[in-house]
């Protein structure tokens, strides 16, 4: 059971400031997020996009608002269960939460804060007929692990990165790769369409397009894709392949959050404004995923209200301390690390 | 400037007359959010940077709209329920020339 003081689920900009707001009140935050890295829409959707309204950056890359946050939070030690989706939670007689994922780990914490965006990102899936009935046994949309598709015929379909990326990386490691797009061109960065591009004229990935995926074949596990070759003629094609990884992105999903009892209006979590509590004391809900009347939905007010919902958990987690909100310029900054960061020492020297 | 009308048909098939400001910088994406026709959530995931595609519809009159961006045709391209009178919602600006502009909301996916 990870243990920690305040769980944020959801690792996007808004969890991750959180960490810092959490870290100078000496709490410390463990974080959740169903995706592989911390970052959230920065670094899932956008991660080369300018951003111009977070204050004092005239313009920032989403990708280095999250390499600058990681940064900022990194002497509070942060820990995370990432690739994973929070589930359910359970309220244990102390008081306190348990929060169990998908693939069941167990985090408690006395103080829960939701920080899921617009929820978590699952795999969109292609209009397949019976896609769902060879899912495990042949179709996947996430690559866990390359070592299982070593030495199959392996057929990806999508134009995007991850479609190009992980053609060119099974194709040192399948018997045979076959990459189908509904058109020739692809959006990815140049050297991977580069680098597929040769491959295939290596006869390394086989490359088919235009072309889409319409039906499956197999009895107990999938054996064969049709796809239709568009084009000239019209024609369908049958290709024995084990395993069929369609790659068409992510998509967010409220999803189990939405079914713990939570107030939910218009696909997000209420609160009160005085501190971002919901509806069940103890469970915040911050940035993205929360609602109230004139909500923004932009990580600047994200920032502001993850500063605001530590305050508040503080005082439910020490109910008799007195505290006063001090300045970073003030007080410093005291990592959980050892380090301290504070502003120097004005000289007082006498002039003769 | 003045408003223009544009009549959107939502997903669940229920036609709305709507009137669409020239003047605030909107797109057609924008519109719908602010009429509530689609639940928050399932239109303009991205914001309007054409990197989601759940703000696809069908145009069903035959306006002249803008040229595609190479990101609105990359994001079509691997888009699901595209037809050939499909745009990203997000990428229609409201100008004037859209005055009778009629639109379906593509599935949620």
């Amino acid at each position: 059971m990870i243990k920690t003081d305040i769980l944020i689920i959801g690792a996007g900009p808004t969890g991750l400031f959180a960490v810092f707001e959490a870290g100078l009140l000496q709490l410390k935050c463990h974080l959740i997020d169903a995706l592989p890295q911390p970052g959230g829409q920065c670094s899932e959707i956008y991660p080369k996009k300018p951003i111009y309204d977070i204050p004092g950056f005239p313009e920032v890359l989403a990708g280095d608002l999250v390499d600058n946050l990681m940064e900022q939070i990194r002497p509070f030690q942060p820990t995370f269960t990432l690739g994973e989706r929070a589930n359910t939670i359970e309220k244990l007689e102390d008081g306190t939460f348990v929060v169990t994922t998908n693939k069941g780990t167990k985090h408690n914490a006395p103080i829960v804060a939701i920080a899921g965006g617009l929820g978590s990102f699952e795999p969109r899936k292609p209009l397949v007929p019976n896609l769902s009935k060879y899912e495990d046994k042949g179709v996947s949309y996430f690559i866990k692990d390359p070592e299982i598709y070593r030495d199959k015929r392996v057929l990806i379909a999508g134009g995007g990165d991850s479609a190009l990326d992980w053609s060119i990386y099974l194709a040192d490691i399948a018997s045979e790769v076959t990459l189908v797009h509904r058109r020739n061109e692809f959006r990815g960065a140049l050297d991977s369409v580069e680098k597929v591009q040769s491959l295939k004229n290596l006869g390394r990935i086989n490359l088919i397009t235009p072309a889409e995926v319409v039906a499956l074949k197999g009895d107990d596990k999938l054996e064969a894709v049709v796809f239709n070759k568009s084009g000239d003629t019209e024609e369908e094609i049958i290709k024995q392949v084990d395993e069929f990884i369609p790659l068409f992105g992510l998509s967010p999903k409220l999803g189990p959050i939405g079914d713990w009892g939570l107030e939910i209006e218009k696909n997000a979590i209420k609160v009160d404004t005085f501190d971002y509590q919901t509806n069940i004391p103890g469970i915040y809900a911050i940035g993205d995923v929360n609602t109230y009347p004139g909500k923004l939905k932009l990580i600047l007010c994200g920032f502001h209200e993850a500063t605001l919902m530590c305050q508040s958990a503080y005082q439910r987690i020490f109910p008799n301390k007195k505290y006063v909100m001090k300045y970073t310029t003030v007080g410093g900054v005291s990592g959980f690390d050892g380090t301290k960061r504070e502003a120097p020492k004005a000289v007082v020297k006498t002039i003769d | 400037m003045s408003d223009i009308k544009l009549k959107i048909k939502d997903r669940e098939g229920v036609v709305h007359e709507v009137d669409a400001p020239t003047d605030m910088n909107m797109n057609l994406m924008e519109v719908v959010r602010s009429y509530e026709l689609a639940p928050e959530g399932t239109i303009g995931v991205c914001g309007g940077m054409a990197m989601c595609a759940s703000c696809q519809c069908y145009v069903e009159s035959d306006h002249t709209l803008p040229d595609m961006s190479d990101d609105e045709d990359a994001m079509l391209a691997e888009a699901f329920y595209v037809q050939d009178n499909s745009r990203l919602g997000c990428q229609i600006q409201m100008t004037e020339d859209l005055d009778g502009l009629e639109v379906t909301l593509a599935p949620e996916s």
